[in-house]
């Protein structure tokens, strides 16, 4: 199985320390699980201009390809402007319209405020059902007081992310069982 | 329908498309090599023109797993590989062309071929060309819109004077070889979707509409659409002829028809567009009322005659050898074209 998890902003550091628990706790508990972190904030990614996926070079070929090969993406996020972030939202203008048909997606949200917390909700599930994925209902929200200095300080949020990697990999199993026995059916 | 060299008492039209894709075999993971592809894509032309098939067309894709980014060189060969068959573009890709440089190539190949050429324009739908060839894809609609026009004024004017953006001016020129009979058919390539189909109707230009998948129902409002915009531009529907284009394998059941070509447009599609066909989906394409023309012979035949019922179109072409799917098997389905789908299909649709 291959996961990749994504740090949707170039802005910050909260995502990246949630990411890197994400990436640390799907290494200890998968073995068999490989993982691809990808923080956007160490990529030179181009907006999208139309073109498919396959035709770009460089970064945005790395970054598009390699989301396009996983069998789950963890994508984490700030919300900026009551909105998740621009690098994020080119990430989806960059892929096909159902690049995420067969794959799992969960969520992780960073926030200054708790007033934030609806935002995954409406904006950034809606976009990821609109590219068929199925999605890991429940995420994570993570909120500016549970970081110091570049170090998540509340056990909660551990525990909350371990359920939320937990869930990514079981349903990732899980559709692919279901998808296997369903294609066998079709005997083509 | 005369100008475009269609005749509808003879009933539908019949023909065969290849985007002249250069795919391994996924079953062997074993390809061909590019001139092998090359003289089969030609052998099979005569193949289908030894049939009684209608229409033979080659599109140009500038990319890999593609092998006939030259398609008109191709279509030179084909055009004296055979004797009757209509021959085509498919598409033209005019944006990143020249219009002179296309005309005088199709004109050529309509007199080597005496008279059976066609052009078929499109904008491309892979724009991998645009770097390749020296264009900003942000002049996509632009580059189009002009070179198309450019084309057809050229088609319907020996003597030519032209002024655009992306062209040096022309000033009394002539574009030569003239085609046979002074002009030829050119058709604007069209998505499955409306809003491409209503520019067609509204240049009263023939519309050829490609299809992947879906029902015929949906497709039937594109058809609407172009032929409404037709009408508002003051063009008459009845004169100007509707094309559709999309996957067809014939096979003796259904479910072998699936099983020799999902595998091949499902590995076809992950190499060219990076995502493969979905079996849930490929599943519904032997249904009545799905667009794509696979499945029995029998089957295939209900499903072209209902797509005329709807679409009232004149002429339908498929295409069955995408994803590195073996000459055999191909040769097999120009069999089963010629013995058992043309006769039916001629014989409901033919006014006599």
């Amino acid at each position: 199985m291959k996961i990749v998890a994504l740090s949707g902003s170039k802005v910050g550091s909260k995502t990246r320390t949630a990411m890197n628990y994400v990436v640390k706790a799907l290494n200890e508990k998968y073995s068999d699980v490989e993982v691809a972190l990808i923080d956007l904030a160490e990529y030179d990614v181009q907006f999208s201009d139309g073109r498919n996926y396959l035709e770009y070079e460089g970064d945005t070929k790395y970054v598009t390809q390699t989301i396009m090969g996983a069998d789950a993406i963890v994508i984490g996020t700030p919300i900026f402007q009551a909105s998740i972030p621009a690098t994020l939202k080119n990430i989806f203008d960059l892929l096909p319209v159902n690049a995420f048909r067969d794959k799992v997606v969960s969520m992780l949200v960073t926030a200054g405020t708790q007033k934030h917390y609806l935002i995954a909700e409406q904006q950034l599930k809606p976009i990821l059902a609109y590219m068929k994925a199925q999605i890991v209902q429940s995420y994570v929200f993570i909120e500016e007081m549970d970081f110091h200095r570049k170090e998540i300080t509340n056990d909660d949020v551990f525990f909350r992310i371990d359920r939320l990697v937990e869930d990514t990999v079981v349903l990732t199993e899980t559709y692919a069982k279901i998808r296997e026995a369903k294609e066998a059916e079709y005997d083509f | 329908m005369e100008k475009y060299r269609i005749d509808p008492s003879k009933g539908i039209e019949f023909g065969l498309y290849t985007l002249g894709d250069h795919i391994p075999d996924p079953h062997t993971g074993e390809r061909i090599s590019a001139q092998q592809r090359l003289q089969e894509i030609i052998e099979l032309s005569k193949l289908a023109d030894q049939a009684g098939i209608d229409f033979f067309s080659v599109g140009e894709s500038h990319q890999d797993y593609f092998t006939t980014q030259a398609h008109s060189v191709v279509l030179s060969a084909i055009a004296q590989a055979t004797e009757n068959i209509k021959i085509a573009s498919s598409s033209t890709i005019i944006s990143t062309s020249d219009p002179v440089r296309v005309y005088e190539d199709f004109a050529t190949i309509d007199l080597i071929s005496k008279g059976r050429a066609e052009i078929i324009a499109g904008r491309a739908s892979r724009i991998g060309l645009f770097d390749l060839l020296g264009y900003d894809v942000r002049d996509y609609e632009e580059l189009f819109e002009e070179k198309f026009d450019l084309l057809l004024r050229i088609n319907e004017e020996e003597v030519i004077n032209w002024n655009g953006e992306f062209r040096a001016p022309l000033k009394n020129a002539k574009v030569l070889p003239r085609p046979k009979d002074g002009s030829m058919p050119i058709w604007r390539a069209v998505g499955g979707t409306p809003a491409s189909a209503i520019k067609a109707g509204y240049a009263g230009v023939p519309m050829f509409m490609a299809h992947l998948g879906g029902t015929t129902s949906v497709f039937k409002r594109t058809i609407e659409a172009y032929r409404e915009a037709a009408r508002q531009s003051g063009y008459d529907p009845a004169e100007l002829p509707v094309s559709t284009a999309g996957f067809f394998y014939a096979a003796e059941t259904s479910q072998q028809a699936l099983r020799e070509t999902h595998p091949f447009i499902n590995e076809g599609m992950k190499l060219t567009n990076g995502q493969g066909f979905p079996k849930q989906l490929f599943a519904q394409s032997v249904d009545k009322s799905s667009i794509m023309n696979i499945g029995s012979p029998q089957q295939i035949i209900e499903k072209i005659l209902y797509q005329h019922e709807q679409f009232g179109h004149q002429r339908y072409i498929g295409q069955m050898d995408f994803g590195g799917v073996s000459f055999d098997n191909l040769k097999k389905n120009i069999d089963i074209i010629g013995t058992e789908i043309l006769p039916a299909i001629k014989k409901y649709t033919a006014k006599n």
